[in-house]
């Protein structure tokens, strides 16, 4: 593989827009400047415009509005095959009347590379993904993870400066996904290329990339890298969809108490309307309010479900009202004696909560 | 129950020998009339062929040396042909449109294509036959792109016209069949690799679309090889098709060897063009042809 151009695999989504007929945007003035190189996500529930995003770079869908730049160079007017991208889907799409092979030449033989030079990419790339000796197969001979990694193969045999990926693991099972998920963070490293990865998995999102735009109803709701998101959410949407949460939604008074069915809790900020989240693995549990520290806030809660996973333990907590939640705790952080149903007390370090906003009335 | 009365000898039938044993006698009725009602009369006819008048190779001879039998033959090979050429080009487009169309527009075009199938063999002719007449429309039509007065009634041209219509759907289901099955995102991927759209409609969906054609074309070319309504009524002695002339030589003629001869001939054809599709598209060709037109579109 020849290493690309620095900077030709620079995406710049500028307003993106996509709209069907006089149908509502599926696709609302997303902007993102993917960096050459950079493995970016796009995630989200399905039906939130992360797949029409990713078919118009690929050129499949037609842009409603907006600008796309490969390289610094406006694309939107290339049809698919001018646009120099390699691309996975979700189903493998290998041509099913082709060998291994020939499957991967195909884009060698488009583009009229010499025989030779077809036959030594082919090989060259064929060990790339661990398939030496398997080019004379039908796709149909060959597993799930096989066809993914000849899939692969064939996107980027021919050194495009992008990959683009349509949730290329989802049909595997949960093993090979991960030795896939493996695969392709290594072909990243070593091919140095741009990859765009759309999915609806936020541990493949949160493992895989450098950064992650979550979407949510057609618009980016936040960008950032995988533990940026997940510390700092900013919004209630991407709190719940990225890991778990306990979410509290109370408003912030003035004078830096946030006040939640009657609780008040320290907290910084300008006054609003806005949830209050605490990662699991930040919540702490007391049997008694006594035995919580005096500058941590604290609540109520019932023990709704105890989970031991080796590890770590697991409690699911119900607060009452508003959504339950749950604390990750080490093994022993908690007195044996406790049972679905025992009272208990969450407390946190206020430093470790978070305010996010919450969705407008349109978003629900 | 039964087993438990049975005598003894059937005891010692394994299962799967029993389960042998009934699914044979579930096929009885079948085997039985095909025997009395096919096998059986097509012996007869070969035995007729080797025969009639005379025991000898004599008629199938007289099929390649008296001239004209090989004329008509080669006139309905020809038909077959044209007719099967002309099926493939109007019915490639039209079964691709119909797994891009939506749901109703699907359910409209799938009416179209059927509605020869629900009219009357003679019907259908018969309409030809004004269609075709002197004075009629299509005569007019020609007449528009100058090809002026043309006789079509009772030339071969009417009868590959009017056979051509009636046996679309034949080549249209079939093809649709196997279409329906090919996965769209494989033009896209072709695209993504780097052919242009027409390139990637070639190189991937085309060859994953022939066995559709085979087996469309294997149908309507032996249906074809067959045909005598039609040529019977649209064309005229001068241009029959070899149905026509063995019904000449059975019912008129009482020459059973010499008509004998003739249908075996034809079925030696389309056995061979049969295969001939087989082997182009695996096993399913004309076997698949036949369930999506009986079975509709799931295979």
């Amino acid at each position: 593989m020849t290493t690309p151009t620095p900077g030709a695999g620079r995406i710049e989504l500028t307003s993106l827009s996509k709209r069907y007929g006089s149908g509502p945007l599926v696709v609302d003035d997303v902007t993102i400047d993917i960096a050459s190189g950079e493995f970016v996500t796009l995630l989200g529930p399905s039906g939130s415009g992360k797949t029409t995003t990713l078919n118009m770079i690929a050129g499949f869908t037609e842009v409603s509005s907006g600008r796309i730049r490969l390289g610094g160079r406006d694309i939107a007017p290339l049809p698919p095959h001018k646009r120099d991208f390699g691309m996975v889907f979700q189903n493998y799409a290998l041509f099913p009347h082709m060998t291994v092979t020939q499957n991967i030449a195909f884009p060698l033989r488009e583009r009229k590379v010499p025989k030779a030079e077809i036959a030594r990419r082919v090989e060259q790339v064929l060990e790339l993904v661990d398939l030496t000796g398997m080019g004379g197969r039908r796709p149909d001979e060959l597993s799930g993870g096989q066809q993914q990694r000849v899939a692969l193969a064939r996107a980027v045999v021919f050194s495009p400066s992008v990959l683009l990926l349509d949730e290329p693991l989802s049909a595997l099972d949960r093993k090979l996904r991960q030795s896939l998920q493996q695969e392709i963070k290594r072909l990243h490293e070593e091919l140095k290329l741009t990859f765009v990865f759309v999915t609806h998995d936020q541990d493949e999102a949160m493992s895989l990339s450098d950064r992650i735009a979550v979407f949510n109803n057609g618009r980016v709701e936040r960008i950032g890298t995988p533990a940026d998101l997940y510390r700092n959410p900013g919004t209630r949407f991407v709190a719940r969809f990225l890991g778990e949460s306990n979410l509290f939604e109370g408003s912030l008074r003035p004078g830096g108490v946030y006040e939640w069915g009657g609780h008040k809790w320290a907290a910084d900020g300008t006054p609003g309307e806005f949830d209050l989240v605490v990662r699991p693995e930040r919540l702490r549990i007391a049997a008694t309010p006594a035995e919580v520290p005096a500058d941590a806030n604290q609540v109520p809660a019932t023990v709704a479900g105890l989970y031991f996973q080796g590890t770590h333990q697991r409690i699911e907590l119900d607060y009452g009202e508003g959504p339950a939640g749950c604390a990750v705790l080490p093994p022993d952080a908690v007195g044996a004696d406790l049972r679905p149903g025992s009272g208990v007390t969450a407390y946190w370090d206020p430093a470790h909560q978070v305010l996010v906003t919450r969705p407008n009335e349109e978003n629900e | 129950m039964a087993a438990d009365t049975a005598a003894p000898p059937k005891r010692t039938l394994s299962p799967s020998g029993r389960r042998r044993v009934g699914g044979l006698l579930l096929l009885l009725p079948a085997l039985v009339a095909l025997t009395l009602f096919f096998v059986l009369p097509l012996l007869s006819i070969i035995v007729d062929s080797v025969t009639d008048p005379e025991p000898g190779l004599g008629n199938y001879a007289s099929l390649f040396t008296d001239g004209y039998t090989l004329r008509v033959l080669g006139r309905t090979l020809l038909v077959a042909l044209v007719v099967t050429v002309a099926g493939v080009l109007l019915a490639y487009p039209y079964a691709y449109m119909m797994t891009l169309a939506g749901p109703s527009v699907r359910a409209v075009m799938v009416t179209v294509v059927l509605v020869p199938f629900w009219t009357s063999m003679l019907a259908r002719n018969f309409a030809w036959m004004v269609l075709m007449q002197d004075g009629g429309v299509v005569q007019g039509v020609f007449g528009l792109v100058g090809l002026g007065d043309v006789t079509l009634l009772g030339t071969t041209t009417a009868v590959t016209i009017s056979m051509t219509q009636v046996l679309l759907p034949f080549m249209v289901l079939p093809m649709f069949s196997v279409m329906q099955q090919i996965d769209r995102r494989l033009t896209l991927a072709g695209q993504s690799l780097g052919a242009s759209r027409f390139s990637s409609f070639r190189k991937v969906y085309f060859p994953l679309s022939l066995p559709g054609v085979a087996a469309g074309a294997s149908l309507v070319f032996v249906l074809a090889l067959g045909f005598y309504v039609t040529p019977a009524l649209l064309g005229s002695p001068q241009s029959s098709m070899i149905a026509q002339v063995i019904s000449v030589r059975t019912r008129d003629l009482l020459d059973f060897g010499g008509g004998g001869a003739m249908g075996v001939f034809m079925l030696v054809v389309t056995l061979a063009v049969l295969a001939a599709s087989r082997r182009l598209t695996g096993p399913g060709g004309a076997a698949g042809a036949a369930h999506a037109i009986v079975g509709g579109n799931e295979r």
